[in-house]
């Protein structure tokens, strides 16, 4: 199984059910932007197996979404952490991953959001942070409200920070949001139901985590990620060609 | 065994991230023949994908310093998208195949929006490269008449650069090809 140097192999195709659809019809939006001839299938090459690097210097650390020079955000003070790992368990170290969500009233800092719910002069809503060595991040912020959108009537979005993580190869990009336990939008939504299995979608949703959380502080949520992994699985090496 | 984790899409307010200056490849420095990649990204309709975020790496000139080999760039009221980057060259080709031709100069492409539940892909190939006729991935597009949605055209000069063109059609008439990666 150990195999030291796997920087050539390509990455693993998704498990079934793990990744949505492109035509998700419950989601309006996507009814005119999803492809509609067969997509090609093409090998991984030295453009797909590799990826680009972020530098701190270049990106600096946002780490602290909960308040704007020394003011505090409106909102439950939260402290969201975890582990990047590969789909073989390995952790992926020093990968930047990228956070934006609505401020405790539902409302995103961005000029096209007109929800009528008051914006935050001390939340701007956009994170930035990078994994140790072990794959591991934390962050600290406030709980995203939930806010309507369009798509049927009375649709609302479920609590939820958006993620954007990139990994070792361009292909192993990956751009999720997380989800909060017992949030009884979930299963109205039709973003987070168009993963097609139930399993994968609960790996959307943090734990609540009583050792992450701080007295007197801010509640802890634990929310690991899995990237691509490396290398064939033995079903898939017969067939590839 | 740990599965992926699933996408979701980035949705129309991503902006919190965009930071325009990662559409400017060059901005650190880098050396090589600067170029203009733009285009504009449409819908089923044919109308403008205005909140789109489009993406692009090149695994050449290698990654460094002063060379990202990433950008990102959003799409604005008409659509369009566009990058300053180094025009690349060609890179080695599908290890084991046939021949192992090289690939000509491409830049992978991924394009993330509200209604795209996870990112399409696809690649942008420059007209007119000798190497376009043997590359391994050009020609696997079938029938070949679909190459053409994914073969940037030269159109003109901005700031002294050569502008190269691709539009990104998401849906009908003229569909990009996009690609399982």
């Amino acid at each position: 199984m150990t195999q030291p140097n796997q920087d050539d192999q390509p990455f693993r195709p998704p498990a079934p059910g793990s990744q949505p659809e492109y035509d998700a019809p419950d989601y309006g939006s996507t009814h005119k932007r999803h492809p509609t001839q067969a997509l090609l299938h093409i090998p991984h090459t030295v453009t797909e197996l590799n990826g680009p690097r972020f530098l701190p210097r270049h990106f600096p650390p946002l780490t602290d979404l909960s308040r704007v020079d020394g003011r505090d955000a409106a909102g439950q003070r939260i402290i969201v952490a975890g582990r990047v790992t590969d789909e073989d368990g390995r952790p992926v170290p020093e990968t930047m991953i990228e956070l934006w969500q609505a401020n405790a009233a539902g409302r995103y800092n961005h000029e096209r959001d007109q929800h009528d719910a008051p914006l935050d002069p001390n939340f701007k809503g956009e994170g930035r942070v990078f994994t140790d060595g072990e794959g591991n991040y934390r962050f600290l912020s406030i709980l995203p409200g939930a806010y309507p959108w369009r798509n049927h009537h009375n649709a609302w979005r479920p609590n939820h920070i958006h993620y954007s993580l990139f990994g070792p190869g361009f292909v192993t990009r990956l751009v999720t949001q997380m989800y909060f336990p017992g949030d009884p939008l979930l299963p109205l939504d039709p973003i987070f139901n168009c993963v097609p299995d139930a399993a994968a979608r609960d790996r959307l949703i943090a734990r609540f985590d009583l050792e992450l959380t701080e007295p007197e502080w801010a509640l802890g949520y634990r929310f690991d990620i899995v990237l691509r992994g490396r290398g064939m699985t033995p079903f898939e090496e017969g067939g590839l060609h | 065994m740990p599965i992926a984790t699933a996408s979701q899409t980035i949705g129309p307010y991503w902006h919190l991230i965009e930071h325009p200056e990662m559409a400017d490849l060059t901005r650190f420095g880098a050396d090589g023949e600067r170029i203009v990649f733009t285009g504009r990204v449409t819908d089923g309709d044919g109308l403008p994908v205005s909140d789109a975020c489009v993406e692009i790496w090149q695994a050449q000139p290698e990654a460094s310093e002063a060379f990202p080999g990433y950008g990102r760039a959003g799409t604005d009221v008409q659509g369009m998208f566009r990058f300053v980057t180094i025009k690349p060259g060609p890179v080695p080709g599908v290890r084991g195949a046939a021949g192992n031709a090289p690939q000509a100069p491409h830049l992978s492409i991924a394009i993330f929006a509200r209604g795209l539940v996870k990112a399409l892909h696809t690649r942008a190939w420059f007209g007119g490269e000798r190497l376009n006729e043997s590359d391994p991935v050009l020609g696997l597009i079938e029938p070949p008449a679909r190459r053409a949605t994914v073969i940037a055209r030269q159109d003109g000069q901005q700031a002294g650069m050569p502008v190269w063109r691709l539009n990104l059609r998401l849906q009908g008439d003229g569909e990009t090809l996009f690609m399982e990666v």
